[in-house]
C-alpha cells in the first residue's frame, strides 16, 4: 500500500482518496463528490497531458494537473 | 390569494434544471443580472391549474451552499435571509436520479434551512436505463418531502409537479442533521440573539460571517467575530466537516432506498464517445471542423439576414423622408433613431447563429469537452478552455463574441477573455481594410497564385490574434484578482440535444442583446447623428444659401451639388469642428482632420469610415463607387501643402488603428452589460485606444 499523488497515476489507474491537502479547493472538491474513502479512477487525460479526467461515484470530472496534486490517493500494489 | 407565489429552482449543475424551467415557463421569462454581479438571474412565470400566478427565480446551478466566490454566492444570499426580495414560499430541488449522493447533499442543507422544499427527481428515464432503483415512497417518509419523478426533456411529471406545488408544502417535520451535533458553539443562543429562524442558519451565518439584519448588522458582526474568536472557529474546517458529515448519512441513507443493477452498455457508450471526441488528433480534428461551421455560419449565413434587416431598415429610412413631414423630427427618426434600431437589430442573426451552436454544444454535453481539450493551450495566457469559442467568435463579430463568454466560470479568465476578443479582427474592419489595402497594395500575384492583397488582409488577422493573445497575457500578469481559480468541472452524461432548449437559449441571448445594450446603442447613435448633422447655425446657413445660388446658377446635375453640399455640411458639422480639434492629436500619426471625422463617425461602426469617407470627397450616389472614392484618396493633399495624405506610412499606421481601437459602441455596451461595471469597460476602451494610437504612431514614424 502506498500513497501518492492522484496526478501522479496513469489513464486507467485507480486509488482510494485519502486525503486532499488544500484547504480552499477540498471544499470544492468534496462538494463534487470527491471524499475520502471513495474511490478514483483516472479515465482520460488531454492532448499535452493536462489536464486529467477522474471518475469518481460514475461521475467524471475535469481537472488541472496542479490541481490533481492536492489529492492523495492510496495505491495497492 | 392574488399575490404571486414565489417559487425557487437550485441544484447542482448539469441535472435539467434549464429544461424543467423551460417546461414550466416556455417563452414567459425574463433575463436579467443579480445586482452588481454577471450572475444571470432568470424570472419566469407560469399558473397553477387553480388560475394561481407563480413567480418562479433560477438559481445558478451549485453543489453546495458554501460560497466559493463572489457569484457563488447569490443562493446562500437567497435563501438564508427571509426579508431578501427573492426569498421564497417554496423551493424546488432538482436532482439528477443517477447522481443522487451528490445532489442530496445540498438538499440536506435546504431541509435544515427550514424551508418548504419538493425534490424533482429528473431524468428519470435515464436512471432507469443506467439499472438504478429508486424507492421513492420510502425516501418520500424518510425525508418528510413531496417527492415527484420527471423527465424535464419530454415534459413528464410536470403536470403532476403543478397540482403538489397548488397542494401546497409544508417545511419538513425535522431536520436532517441535528445541528448542536457537528458544532460546541451555542447555536440556539446565538439564533436568538440575531433573531434568526433555526440553528442551521445560525451555523452558516457563523461559517460565513453574514448577517442579514439591517440596521443592527454591526452588532451582529460583532456578536459573530467575538463568537468565532472565542471557540476558536475556522470556517474552512466547519465546511469540510458538515459536507463531509451530511456526505455519510446521505450514503447511509441511499444504501436502504437506492438499489443499483449492474448496466454497462450505457457505461461504454459514453466511453466510447470520449475516447473519440477527446482524442489527441481526433478531438482537435471535430473540434476544428465543428469551429469552421460555427465560423461559415454567422460570417457567411449570417450575411443573407444581416442584408435583409440593412435593407428594410433603409428602406424604411427612405420612406420616411419621403412621406414623413419634413423636418428636424423627421432626420432624427430616420438618421438618429431608425439607424441605431438598425444597428441593434443587424447583430441578431449573428447572435442567433452563434448561440444556436453553442447551446447545441452545451446542451449535448459537448462544449465541457472541447474546454478539456483546449485548456492547456490557452492557460499560459489567462484564460482557459473555454475562451476559444468566444476568441474565435470575435474574427466574426466582438458582440456575439462576448456574450458567448457567460460559460467561463473562472472569473479572471472570463474577464480577460472580454477584454481581448475584440482585438480580434471581426468583419466590420473588413471594408477598411480592403479600401485601405487597396489604395497601397498593387493588385498583383506572388509566385502567380497568391494575391499580395490577400496576403496583407491575412496579415491584419494575423496581426488581431497575436494582440488579442498578447494582451491577455499582459492582462493575467498585471489583473489583481484575489478569488481562487479553479478548473474543477464536470463532464456531463452525453445526451442527444433537446431543441426546445437550444431554441429558448437563441431567444434568451437574442432578447438580452436587444433590450440591455440595444439601449445604449440607440442613445450613442442619436448623439453621432447630431453630431453629424447639425454644425454652428451661421455656418449652415451659408453654405444652404451658396449651395441655392450655385444650383440656379451652374450647369451641375442636381446629384453633383447635393453630395457637394453633403460633404462640406459635414465637414462644417459639429463632428466637422471635432475633428479640426483632434488634428493636433492625430497628426503625429499621420492623419488630417478628414481622417479624425471619420474616426469619430466610425464608433457607430467601423465600416461607416468607408461611407464618411465617400461623403467626405464629394463620391455622389447612394452605393458610392470604391473605385472613384479610392481615385480621390490617392489625390488628397493635406491643406496648404502638395504632401499627399494616403502614402504608405499614413496607410498603414490608418490600418493598425483600425485593427486596435475600439472603434464600435455595440462592444462598449456588451462588454458593461457583461461586466456589469464601467471601470472594465472604460478599461477596456482606454486599453485599446492606448495600443492603437503607439503602434500607429510607432508605424508611421518607421515608414516616414
Amino acid at each position: 500500500m502506498k500513497l501518492v499523488p492522484l496526478s501522479e497515476l496513469k489513464v486507467g489507474e485507480s486509488g482510494i482518496i485519502e486525503e486532499i491537502t488544500d484547504p480552499w479547493a477540498s471544499i470544492k472538491l468534496i462538494e463534487m463528490g470527491c471524499l475520502p474513502g471513495e474511490k478514483v479512477t483516472v479515465k482520460l487525460a488531454a492532448p499535452f497531458r493536462d489536464p486529467i479526467a477522474i471518475e469518481i461515484s460514475g461521475n467524471l470530472i475535469s481537472l488541472r494537473r496542479a490541481e490533481a496534486r492536492n489529492i492523495v490517493v492510496k495505491i495497492m500494489p | 390569494m392574488s399575490e404571486k407565489l414565489k417559487i425557487t429552482l437550485i441544484g447542482n449543475p448539469n441535472t435539467g434544471k434549464s429544461s424543467l424551467f423551460n417546461a414550466l415557463t416556455g417563452l414567459n421569462q425574463r433575463i436579467a443580472n443579480f445586482p452588481g454581479i454577471t450572475v444571470e438571474k432568470t424570472t419566469g412565470y407560469f399558473q397553477l391549474p387553480n388560475k394561481q400566478e407563480v413567480q418562479l427565480t433560477d438559481m445558478p446551478g451549485t453543489y453546495s451552499l458554501y460560497p466559493k466566490s463572489k457569484d457563488e454566492a447569490v443562493p446562500f444570499e437567497v435563501l438564508t435571509d427571509p426579508h431578501h426580495p427573492h426569498y421564497p414560499h417554496l423551493v424546488i430541488f432538482v436532482a439528477d436520479s443517477a447522481n443522487l449522493k451528490r445532489n442530496l447533499v445540498l438538499l440536506t442543507q435546504l431541509i435544515d434551512l427550514r424551508l418548504p422544499v419538493i425534490l424533482v427527481l429528473n431524468m428519470i428515464d435515464q436512471s432507469v436505463a443506467q439499472g438504478i432503483d429508486v424507492d421513492i415512497e420510502g425516501l418520500k417518509d424518510f425525508l418528510g418531502i413531496p417527492i415527484i419523478p420527471t423527465n424535464a426533456r419530454k415534459k413528464k411529471g410536470i403536470q403532476e409537479l403543478l397540482e403538489v406545488i397548488q397542494k401546497g408544502v409544508d417545511v419538513s417535520s425535522g431536520t436532517f442533521i441535528s445541528t448542536d451535533k457537528p458544532s460546541p458553539i451555542p447555536l440556539e443562543t446565538l439564533k436568538e440573539e440575531l433573531h434568526l429562524c433555526n440553528a442551521y442558519q445560525a451555523l452558516l451565518s457563523l461559517q460565513q460571517s453574514i448577517v442579514h439584519a439591517g440596521s443592527k448588522k454591526d452588532t451582529f458582526k460583532r456578536t459573530i467575530d467575538e463568537l468565532k474568536a472565542d471557540y476558536n472557529f475556522d470556517s474552512g474546517t466547519w465546511q469540510r466537516e458538515d459536507l463531509l458529515y451530511r456526505y455519510k448519512k446521505v450514503n447511509e441513507l441511499l444504501k436502504i432506498y437506492v438499489h443499483q443493477r449492474n448496466e454497462p452498455a450505457f457505461k461504454r457508450r459514453q466511453e466510447k464517445l470520449d475516447a473519440v471526441l477527446t482524442h489527441k488528433v481526433g478531438g482537435y480534428l471535430i473540434f476544428f471542423a465543428i469551429l469552421f461551421v460555427i465560423f461559415q455560419a454567422v460570417f457567411s449565413w449570417a450575411e443573407y439576414p444581416m442584408h435583409l434587416i440593412e435593407t428594410s431598415v433603409s428602406w424604411l429610412q427612405h420612406w420616411s423622408h419621403a412621406h414623413l413631414p419634413q423636418g428636424i423630427l423627421n432626420e432624427l427618426f430616420a438618421d438618429g433613431i431608425l439607424s441605431g434600431l438598425g444597428g441593434v437589430l443587424v447583430f441578431i442573426p449573428q447572435i442567433a447563429f452563434l448561440f444556436f451552436f453553442i447551446g447545441m454544444m452545451e446542451d449535448t454535453g459537448y462544449l465541457a469537452r472541447v474546454a478539456f481539450l483546449m485548456d492547456k493551450l490557452m492557460r499560459g495566457f489567462g484564460l482557459n478552455g473555454k475562451s476559444v469559442i468566444p476568441l474565435i467568435s470575435g474574427t466574426a463579430c466582438a458582440v456575439p463574441a462576448i456574450l458567448a463568454t457567460r460559460n467561463i466560470e473562472q472569473k479572471k479568465s472570463r474577464l480577460i477573455t472580454i477584454l481581448v476578443t475584440p482585438l480580434m479582427s471581426c468583419s466590420a474592419r473588413l471594408p477598411v481594410y480592403i479600401l485601405l489595402i487597396g489604395l497601397i497594395i498593387p493588385e498583383q500575384y506572388v509566385f502567380g497564385f497568391l494575391s499580395m492583397r490577400g496576403l496583407a488582409l491575412m496579415g491584419m488577422y494575423l496581426l488581431g490574434f497575436l494582440s488579442a493573445i498578447g494582451s491577455a497575457w499582459i492582462f493575467k500578469v498585471f489583473m489583481n484578482i484575489k478569488e481562487k481559480q479553479y478548473f474543477i468541472l464536470e463532464l456531463p452524461v452525453y445526451r442527444s440535444p433537446n431543441w426546445n432548449n437550444v431554441w429558448i437559449t437563441v431567444f434568451k441571448k437574442v432578447k438580452t442583446f436587444v433590450f440591455e445594450a440595444g439601449k445604449i446603442i440607440v442613445a450613442i447613435s442619436i448623439i453621432l447623428w447630431f453630431l453629424a448633422s447639425f454644425g454652428p447655425p451661421g455656418k449652415f446657413r451659408e453654405i444652404n444659401a451658396k449651395y441655392d445660388s450655385i444650383s440656379k446658377t451652374h450647369t451641375l446635375t442636381e446629384s453633383q451639388v447635393s453630395s457637394a453640399m453633403r460633404s462640406e455640411k459635414l465637414q462644417n458639422s459639429y463632428a466637422g469642428v471635432l475633428g479640426h480639434v483632434i488634428e493636433p492629436a492625430i497628426k503625429p500619426l499621420g492623419y488630417d482632420w478628414k481622417i479624425g471625422i471619420a474616426i469619430i463617425t466610425s464608433f457607430a461602426a467601423r465600416e461607416v469610415y468607408v461611407g464618411t469617407m465617400a461623403t467626405l470627397y464629394g463620391i455622389e450616389g447612394d452605393e458610392p463607387d470604391i473605385s472613384k472614392l479610392k481615385g480621390s484618396m490617392r489625390n488628397a493633399h493635406f491643406d496648404n501643402s502638395t504632401e499627399k495624405v494616403y502614402g504608405v506610412p499614413t496607410v498603414v499606421s490608418l490600418l493598425i488603428f483600425y485593427a486596435f481601437a475600439l472603434q464600435c459602441m455595440s462592444t462598449v455596451a456588451v462588454t458593461y452589460r457583461e461586466t456589469a461595471s464601467w471601470k472594465w469597460t472604460l478599461l477596456q476602451f482606454t486599453f485599446m485606444g492606448v495600443l492603437a494610437y503607439v503602434a500607429s504612431f510607432i508605424a508611421f514614424h518607421v515608414l516616414k
